[in-house]
């Protein structure tokens, strides 16, 4: 693997995992993540969708970076994305239907999902085509990864499965589980990631932001000249 | 390796094919000349701008024609699943087409008279696309467009359920508009055109978690076994069928005409029950019920 991969190819597919993952750190794509989640088949479709349109766009836009002219730089980057999603969303159409049917508008929506463009104009439009495609698949790696862990809680608990298959069996069904329906709404999901930012924080304290502006303490009186 | 040797010689041939075009020097050297503009100059800005559409236009185009006939089928497929279920004969592990082909009978009816046309082709009639077309549709006067859907085909295409000859269910196309959209969808009813067995809606974009429950099984649930039309009257043109704020009290008389509207969702629950309404009168399928009720087994 060493002699494919570079050091800084390993860089950009490993960071985003945690050290940099793109919800828990950089706070993007939120909208999505409280959406699918409550089945773990959506979000798995929703997270190979979101890693394939950022890695081929950041290629994409990658491989044209030095000919964009500055002017209409995002309108570039917008409808190479646009395109890819819509190819995303008619091969969806074609192969799952079903899922197709149950992620509805939010395929569409992944043209406006922060981290394909925040990937296009960070990195893809200074990096080199494959450095930007693992960079792309580095972030959809980071995006899938809380995606999953959320879909694993919410649907557990909220509908005691699992991918449709039972764990914890029902009371309405006999069993003594009753299920959680908070879970299976959007906002259980802003309390999993929340515990997860929480969580990650913890273990790796450099991730906690720097206030932006110190409280004075009265007793010393000296503020505000630092 | 023999494949990639075949590639090449193909590489070789269209690349040999194109060195000699003259246009497609002419268009080398044109696009070298643009690439090496200043990348702020109108020329290049227009150029690329072009150029960008034209490829991701392509790929789009290809993806969406090259895939059509699957994503039709699937269509086809869901529809047909739809119609299984609202006759409550979908397994999980049917094989759709075969069940179909062989429980489901398709039929158009004519809305006005209530009467089967029977020198149609059933399986290339498309009543959402009739509905559509000025021809094959009538504007519904405003008073009495309660569904608010404007316009419906003057064909509709129901499905049987037959068993050993006899009837089993009617399945009747459905649809009105909620709070967002359209639904669409089936009602199936007993022989006697007056007790629901079922109903789903199989095209909604109604608010998820909220008006979107209209496709939770344990709702659809409730609708089984009540009555559409009052089973005092005579006249049974009138539904009283609708779906009511909160939960139905089953000890209380008249709740053979009621279901529990969905929570949270007013104006989704006040479609419904309009659709249902509308569809189920003289409009609709009333003229239809009728003549299926006093000629047993059409």
């Amino acid at each position: 693997m060493s002699e494919i991969l570079n050091d800084e190819t390993k860089k950009v597919l490993t960071t985003p995992l945690v050290n940099d993952n793109p919800i828990t750190l950089q706070v993007l794509g939120i909208c999505s993540a409280l959406a699918v989640t409550s089945q773990m088949s959506t979000s798995l479709i929703m997270a190979l969708a979101l890693t394939l349109v950022t890695a081929f766009s950041s290629a994409a836009i990658s491989s044209i970076r030095n000919h964009i002219p500055s002017s209409i730089r995002i309108i570039v980057q917008m409808t190479i994305i646009a395109s890819l999603v819509i190819v995303v969303d008619q091969i969806l159409k074609a192969f799952a239907y079903e899922i197709s049917k149950q992620l509805s508008v939010f395929v569409g929506l992944i043209i406006t999902n922060c981290i394909v463009m925040g990937r296009a104009e960070a990195y893809a439009m200074k990096n080199p085509p494959l450095e930007s495609f693992m960079d792309g698949i580095g972030n959809g790696l980071g995006y899938s990864l809380i995606l999953i862990i959320v879909a694993f809680f919410r649907e557990t608990l909220g509908s005691g499965k699992l991918l449709g298959f039972e764990i914890f069996p029902l009371t309405k069904d006999g069993g003594w589980y009753d299920p959680n329906g908070l879970m299976l709404l959007p906002p259980s999901a802003f309390f999993i990631i929340g515990l997860i930012i929480w969580s990650v924080r913890q273990w790796k304290p450099e991730q906690t932001e720097k206030a932006d502006f110190k409280i004075l303490s009265i007793s010393h009186g000296e503020g505000g000249h630092h | 390796m023999l494949k990639c040797e075949q590639f090449k010689t193909y590489q070789d041939k269209i690349c040999g094919k194109l060195d000699n075009c003259e246009h497609y020097q002419k268009f080398k050297v044109y696009r070298d000349k643009v690439l090496a503009l200043g990348n702020d100059s109108l020329e290049k800005t227009i150029a690329i701008a072009v150029a960008l559409c034209l490829v991701c236009a392509v790929l789009v185009s290809f993806s969406a024609v090259a895939l059509k006939p699957l994503q039709v089928h699937n269509k086809e497929l869901d529809m047909k699943k739809n119609i299984l279920d609202v006759a409550g004969l979908l397994q999980e592990d049917s094989n759709i087409d075969a069940e179909f082909a062989e429980r489901i009978e398709a039929k158009i009816v004519d809305l006005e008279t209530g009467d089967y046309v029977e020198d149609m082709n059933v399986a290339e009639y498309d009543q959402r696309k009739a509905a559509k077309d000025p021809d094959l549709s009538v504007a519904i006067p405003k008073d009495k467009d309660i569904a608010h859907i404007r316009v419906k085909a003057k064909l509709a295409k129901v499905f049987l359920v037959k068993e050993g000859g006899a009837i089993k269910s009617i399945i009747l196309p459905i649809n009105g508009y909620g709070l967002w959209s359209t639904l669409y969808g089936f009602l199936s009813v007993d022989p006697d055109g007056q007790t629901v067995q079922s109903i789903n809606f199989y095209d909604q974009a109604e608010t998820p978690g909220l008006g979107g429950e209209v496709v939770n099984p344990n709702w659809r649930a409730l609708w089984k076994g009540k009555k559409v039309y009052p089973e005092t009257g005579t006249d049974m043109s009138e539904p009283a069928l609708s779906l009511i704020k909160g939960v139905v009290d089953n000890t209380k008389a008249g709740s053979q005409y009621q279901v529990d509207g969905l929570a949270g969702a007013t104006l989704t629950s006040t479609g419904v029950s309009n659709l249902v309404k509308y569809w189920m009168s003289k409009e609709g399928f009333a003229s239809y019920l009728a003549k299926v009720r006093t000629v047993k087994g059409v």
